[in-house]
């Protein structure tokens, strides 16, 4: 995809959520907000190629949605009692569009709706890539591993619940803020990680949707004020996308140990660099920014030859601490052995429930990597085949191959 | 529930490659097994003979194999133990054949539901 592509991308994206997020905290119906919006773009496409582009292309749209939505009053009146919220954001239209300013950004409150406690966990990811994003259901269930057609039902029974229980379009009092972001957060992560193995556990992992999180996060740490774990958040998107050209190269997985970091993208890793340290200001150390940090750390060593083992086992500690998932376990069990000490590394992954990590690929990989450092080479080729049996991915596979026929020819 | 993933490929693209990768590409079908199996979920798999050695059967006769329809060819099933069609497609998804060809996920029909 060419440069200039991607910048109209997420041109389009700013506006689609701006104006989705106007419609839908004035209509508190997130579906007919966005039929609304879908009439605006389609009049937009056959408009515009014949009249050239509005000056001002948001208000544009903002003025046929609002045509539509006064259609939907109408017809809506005899039905039911969103009539009343219709009519009136149409007419909310008028005085934004009659006013020179910008129209407030309420993105915000759409992610919050997306990750309300009343909201599915398992909808709320697909739920903001639709209404922030303008994702389509189709293309949000091929990240997810969803039949689209379940998808795509999944989300209008999400949006029809946001109406039917009123769910408030508006961000969370004091009282409540901290853990409501956690899950906006959370639901952003999720559309990192989508569908992504982790081959080596020391890398952090990264998938299907990784620039529609990264859009996501810098929306949030830009809107979300004194929130360090947001920020945390888009660090920790950023150290990792920066390093995807070294990641995969000729279809060939690298290990974080061995990548190219001329390969590497230095505005992003400055970027998120950025981000952290804005984090730690707050001193309010959280998942994401001690995530975050790990990996700091991680390109520090790579890039200006630091040992910072030392650091990266603390930070993990601390990380279980707060956290304490499979995925941190498996991570301060790979940061162990790669500082020579695998044996501390396995009997952290040895106190894991087996039952939990059945179908975890990066458990089995990083299993694998510590038995054969350990010259335990029956039990590691038994590890790598089941990491390589539950890899989605061919260069993962390839990777975890290579490794265990590594392991038999060293002897 | 039962799943049927029907594995589709190019069983011409199977025959040309060298032995070596021909182990390998063994090798990831049986640690797939492998991890079904560890997981649970395994029923029962069998890789296909190439379609060439393949009949259909009609009322108005047998044809013999390989058919023409399509360079993607049956060449093997897995039966599932799954709860629902997301965990199907999920262990369908690591079925090295999602990568070089393509898995049909097929509900096994439950007569009592």
């Amino acid at each position: 995809m060419t440069d200039a592509r991607l910048i109209a991308e997420d041109a389009a994206r700013e506006s689609y959520g701006r104006l989705l997020a106007w419609l839908t905290t004035r209509t508190r119906d997130v579906a007919a907000a966005e039929d609304a919006l879908a009439d605006a773009f389609r009049a937009a496409l056959e408009h515009w190629p014949k009249t050239g582009a509005p000056a001002s292309p948001e208000a544009w749209l903002l003025t046929t949605a609002r045509r539509k939505l006064i259609d939907q009053a109408r017809r809506a009146r005899t039905r039911d009692e969103s009539a009343p919220a219709l009519a009136l954001a149409a007419e909310e239209a008028d005085a934004a569009l009659s006013d020179d300013r910008d129209f407030p950004d309420e993105r915000l409150k759409l992610l919050f709706v997306c990750a309300h406690p009343a909201i599915d966990k398992t909808v709320r990811t697909p739920l903001m890539l639709q209404t922030v994003l303008g994702l389509d259901a189709a293309r949000i269930a091929s990240a997810f591993l969803v039949a689209p057609a379940a998808m795509a039902q999944r989300l209008v029974r999400a949006k029809r619940k946001i109406r039917d229980a009123g769910i408030p379009l508006e961000t969370p009092g004091p009282e409540d803020f901290a853990a409501r972001l956690d899950d906006v957060l959370d639901a952003i992560y999720a559309a990192y990680t989508a569908g992504w193995d982790a081959a080596d556990g020391a890398d952090a992992r990264c998938g299907g949707l990784t620039r529609e999180a990264i859009f996501l996060a810098r929306l949030a740490a830009g809107m979300a004020k004194d929130a360090p774990e947001a920020f945390g958040l888009a660090a920790l998107l950023l150290h990792a996308e920066a390093r995807r050209p070294a990641r995969v190269v000729d279809g060939r997985y690298i290990a974080l140990a061995d990548q190219d970091t001329e390969l590497w993208d230095r505005r992003m890793i400055a970027e998120a660099e950025q981000a952290l340290a804005r984090a730690w200001t707050f001193s309010a150390a959280g998942r994401f920014q001690i995530e975050a940090a790990i990996q700091s750390a991680h390109a520090a060593a790579k890039l200006h030859g630091r040992d910072t083992q030392s650091d990266i086992i603390v930070l993990y500690r601390r990380l279980i601490d707060l956290a304490p998932s499979i995925g941190a376990k498996v991570g301060y069990a790979g940061a162990l052995a790669a500082a020579d000490q695998a044996e501390e590394g396995l009997t952290i992954l040895d106190a894991i429930e087996p039952d939990r990590v059945a179908r975890y690929q990066a458990y089995w990989a990083v299993r694998a990597h510590i038995l054969a450092a350990l010259k335990r080479r029956e039990e590691a080729q038994a590890a790598y085949t089941r990491a390589i049996g539950l890899s989605e991915d061919e260069a993962a596979r390839d990777f975890l191959r290579r490794r265990m026929n590594n392991m038999s020819t060293a002897t | 529930m039962k799943y049927l993933f029907l594995l589709y490929n190019d069983e011409d693209g199977w025959e040309a490659l060298s032995s070596e990768e021909k182990t390998e590409t063994v090798g990831a079908y049986q640690a797939y097994a492998q991890a079904l199996k560890k997981a649970g979920v395994h029923i029962s798999s069998e890789p296909l003979d190439h379609s060439r050695n393949g009949k259909r059967v009609r009322a108005s006769g047998v044809e013999d194999g390989p058919f023409a329809d399509g360079k993607e060819q049956l060449g093997g099933f897995f039966m599932i133990e799954a709860d629902n069609l997301d965990d199907a497609l999920d262990w369908a998804a690591r079925c090295p054949c999602a990568a070089q060809g393509h898995v049909e996920v097929r509900p096994v029909w439950d007569f009592d539901g």
